[in-house]
């Protein structure tokens, strides 16, 4: 199968002897996944290489969530709408192809609910939720005494309350698998444990294959989906990017009753610890129970490198957020806790499409705590560009030249 | 999180040795970096000094008639219990293991997170003990394989049935079969009769013969003790009538709501079943299961400890990879109570002896409670460190001899059919697994769990992680990348979410 853009440049460089491909994507992760998902559907000759075991970085340590509920608005609003509509349609497309099973992903539009226990706070809440209906959000404020019809064992020290109908949540490793084994019935091939050490270039500067554990591997186009990583592997690239780890604990309970949590439910600081460059440690309470009934709790951001020492000090903010939304919570066990590290951008904006200092490498990383929700859209969004076809929406406030700016800093490579 | 100000506080005066683990290995620690000048603080779920082993005499089929000693305390727990540096912490689980981050006065010193009372009471105190050195003694559990139907009531460990019939002098059944690999199926096939069980059969899937047979061998790896200890097993065995057939096996458990008859087959070298060696063995109500021991590998995997070949990594002196953090006992290999008690002497006088270095070696000027924290120590000198770890090495010696007599070869595989539980808590089957290595092409072992959930529940995987993990490298005819995803539990003990949200002392 040839691959023309519609421009008529010729993106086929496929070389079945050497296992070349039109593109080698970096990383296995959700991110990852989606790109080769919707490059395949494109007719692209895909290759997929992870240095680890398949989705088994940031992607698998993350809640599921897609989110509108949090995102102000703008470009990343606008991306997580996109993203929220797609995944339903994905998922369905994916059924239709492999069969109810192997697409399963326990994709669940379950609602978000924010909520505030102080004045200040509600009415900062009310005003976010205004902003957001204007830019086509649906978000309702509820009356107070409401929020206890929508979840029974919330505080009752609740002063306001939004609820958000559209947040949804899904499986993250089930839906990575699911894209992949879609992208694997289409041709495309994986390959986990490969290290990718950098990328090849041509005397015009394009990248014409990548260097790897396993040799050099031919090809027409290098996607970095390399999530907290992209920074080190643009770096090596030659592109630098500024992607740093930015670190998350979560805590599981034991499964609790069905109902007991039914929607996603944070505190109304959650989006400005999201939005925040702070470095040191941030928490704010999220809680939101699973299909197998049992409850995450999170959100802790601290940016410490890849620093994956657990602290205690990390657990117990953790817990006393959602033991306050949550009183109930006080008596369960807490089974497990884990932690990842979400790929963190300066201005909390993902980097989706090519990069002009090295054409023929592109980048689809940086989405920090929101990659999960914004796959859907970014992988689309990554394959209308790659395949010359017009965007679904703005790439601008996405591409890497932003960086450029000088409130960056000089240290990314930009003169 | 910014550093708690006493993390930058010196060593304490004199230092703190938080040993976990009260069995053979951490009471002996306790008492050897005790006895030279350390404090110690000794952590133990349990709520008597001696761990799993002290529940069973040294030679089986002595005092397990003797109701009246189970009460008594044996000189181990006495020896703890008169030195006084020693604060015995009963009842405790140790949730959380937090290095402090460097540069920390000691390399070894940790945030050891504990939680006090009868497990599953409410509001269970939480402390935290800032430890000097770590020794690290959490042994291992019995490792069990699955087979179609051990999910049923009344399939249960070697070792849980022993402690039943040790500890309570309650027989697990009336009419129960022995199944699995290694001497440590004798004494559990041994406390049955006493408590009034029918012992149907010992199955050894193994072949040990060849090591028994061999006197020499036995005598010279597990010294003249072992050989009269496997003696008494043997005359025990004959003395209840217990047939004992090696190459043998419990395949299969059947029964409506619990377990009501077993299937038993020859096994081949590979532990294949022979085909049309089958034969039912029933009526039963109990099977007890044990094909080794897993070591209990959380607590040293959140210390960074290194583990090679499924044990805690340690140097001729039990220290780990992790300076400052010591491992004895069954996380380094099982060679029984005596070896790892002489592991357990040995890792308390090096983290002592290590622990004065560092004070000899810091700048006294700019840190006067190195000499001070060091005046209260009196190492051992290093004569008596090398008689120590000569101790050591014949339990080492015996450990490896009978891993290699006790290998479990990959044949349980075939005992699996689709619907078998592979992991018991969230259900999952052996099927499923293979959907999620085959069909989803999970290929390490954290994608292998969120993808069909095994290891994701009550257990977390302890039970199931290390079948898991084989039955993956199967399927991919290759290793799974991190073979230990599920022994890393950050989390090393369930916490009530409002225990866990209040802020603890620290001493």
């Amino acid at each position: 199968m040839r691959v023309l853009r519609e421009d008529g440049e010729d993106r086929q460089v496929r070389d079945d002897g050497g296992g070349g491909a039109d593109v080698v994507i970096v990383g296995s992760g959700v991110v990852g996944a989606a790109c080769a998902e919707a490059l395949t559907r494109r007719g692209a000759c895909v290759l997929v290489l992870d240095r680890g075991p398949l989705a088994a970085g940031t992607t698998a340590c993350g809640e599921g969530d897609l989110l509108v509920s949090n995102k102000a608005p703008g470009p990343g609003l606008t991306l997580a709408q996109a993203s929220l509509s797609r995944w339903p349609r994905l998922l369905a497309a994916l059924r239709e192809e492999l069969g109810p099973g192997r697409a399963e992903c326990e994709y669940e539009v379950k609602g978000g609910l924010a909520v505030a226990t102080g004045e200040p706070e509600g009415a900062a809440l009310c005003d976010f939720a205004a902003a957001q209906r204007a830019a086509g959000v649906d978000a309702r404020e509820l009356a107070p005494g409401e929020a206890a019809a929508y979840e029974p064992h919330l505080t009752p020290g609740v002063r306001a309350a939004v609820h958000y109908p559209q947040d949804a949540q899904l499986q993250p490793v089930l839906a990575t698998t699911s894209l992949l084994a879609a992208v694997r019935a289409r041709g495309g091939r994986i390959r986990t444990g490969v290290d990718v050490a950098g990328v090849e270039t041509g005397r015009d500067g394009r990248a014409v294959g990548v260097r790897t554990s396993e040799g050099r591997i031919p090809c027409g186009a290098v996607v970095n989906a390399c999530g907290p990583w992209a920074g080190e592997f643009a770096a090596a690239a030659g592109a630098p990017l500024p992607v740093l780890p930015r670190r998350g604990t979560v805590l599981v309970t034991a499964p609790l009753p069905h109902g007991t949590v039914r929607h996603k439910v944070y505190d109304a600081g959650y989006a400005d610890t999201a939005r925040s460059a702070d470095p040191g440690l941030q928490v704010s309470a999220v809680v939101e129970a699973t299909q197998a009934g049992t409850v995450l709790i999170g959100s802790s951001r601290q940016r410490c490198g890849f620093d994956g020492t657990l602290r205690a000090g990390v657990l117990r903010a953790l817990a006393r957020g959602a033991a306050q939304l949550f009183p109930v919570l006080g008596g369960v066990p807490v089974m497990r806790a884990y932690g990842g590290f979400r790929p963190y951008t300066p201005d909390h904006l993902p980097v989706v499409g090519e990069d002009p200092r090295r054409p023929g490498l592109w980048h689809a990383t940086g989405h920090e705590g929101a990659g999960i929700g914004l796959a859907a859209a970014t992988g689309e969004l990554l394959a209308e560009l790659w395949a010359g076809e017009p965007p679904h929406l703005d790439p601008e406030p996405f591409r890497v030249q932003r960086f450029a700016a000088a409130r960056f800093g000089r240290e990314n490579g930009w003169h | 999180m910014s550093a708690p100000s006493h993390i930058a506080a010196p060593l304490t005066a004199p230092p703190l040795v938080v040993v976990v683990g009260a069995g053979p290995a951490g009471a002996r620690a306790a008492l050897s970096a005790a006895r030279c000048g350390a404090r110690v603080a000794l952590v133990d779920s349990g709520e008597r000094i001696g761990g799993q082993y002290h529940r069973q005499p040294a030679v089986a089929g002595k005092a397990v008639a003797g109701g009246p000693d189970a009460s008594a305390a044996h000189p181990l727990e006495l020896a703890v219990a008169t030195q006084p540096r020693i604060a015995h912490l009963p009842r405790t689980t140790v949730w959380a293991l937090e290095p402090l981050p460097e540069p920390g006065p000691a390399p070894g010193r940790h945030l050891v997170h504990v939680q006090q009372g009868p497990a599953d009471d409410r509001g269970r105190p939480v402390r935290t003990l800032a430890a000097d050195a770590l020794v690290l003694c959490t042994g291992a559990f019995d490792r069990a394989l699955p087979f179609p139907g051990w999910e049923l009531p009344g399939v249960v460990t070697a070792g849980a049935a022993q402690a039943l019939a040790r500890g309570q002098r309650t027989a697990v059944g009336g009419r129960v079969v022995v199944s699995g690999t290694g001497p440590f199926l004798l004494p559990v096939a041994l406390a049955l009769p006493e408590v009034g069980a029918r012992v149907l059969g010992v199955y050894e899937a193994g072949n040990p013969a060849r090591w028994l047979r061999s006197p020499a061998a036995a005598l010279r790896d597990g010294g003249p003790g072992r050989v009269a200890e496997l003696g008494s097993y043997a005359a025990g065995l004959a003395r209840h009538r217990v047939p004992y057939r090696t190459r043998h096996a419990v395949v299969a458990a059947h029964g409506r709501d619990r377990v009501e008859a077993v299937t038993v087959a020859r096994l081949d070298a590979g532990w294949h079943p022979v085909a049309g060696s089958e034969q039912r063995i029933g009526p039963v109500d109990a099977v007890c299961v044990g094909y080794g021991f897993t070591p209990q590998l959380e607590l040293p995997l959140a210390a960074g400890c290194a583990v090679r070949g499924g044990h805690v990594a340690v140097d001729a002196r039990q220290a780990t990879t992790v300076p400052g953090v010591y491992a004895a006992g069954e996380l380094t290999g099982v060679a029984g109570a005596p070896a790892a008690a002489a592991e357990g002497e040995l890792a308390g006088l090096a983290a002592v002896a290590d622990l004065a270095d560092l004070a000899d070696l810091a700048d006294l000027a700019e840190r006067p409670w190195a000499a001070e924290a060091a005046a209260h120590l009196a190492p051992p000198s290093p004569a008596r460190l090398a008689a120590a770890a000569s101790r050591v090495r014949s339990g080492r010696r015996f450990a490896r001899a009978l891993a290699r007599a006790h290998p479990v070869p990959g044949g349980w595989r075939g005992w699996l059919r689709e619907d078998t539980l592979v992991c018991r808590c969230e259900e999952v089957s052996y099927g499923e697994l293979r959907d999620a290595v085959a069909a989803r092409g999970a290929d390490g072992m954290r994608a292998l769990k969120l993808t069909c959930r095994a290891g994701l529940g009550a257990c977390q995987g302890r039970v199931c992680g290390r079948n898991t993990a084989e039955l993956a490298a199967a399927l991919l005819g290759a290793p799974v990348a991190d073979p230990h995803a599920m022994d890393r539990r950050p989390l090393a003990h369930p916490v009530r979410l409002g225990d866990l949200a209040e802020p603890p002392p620290i001493d």
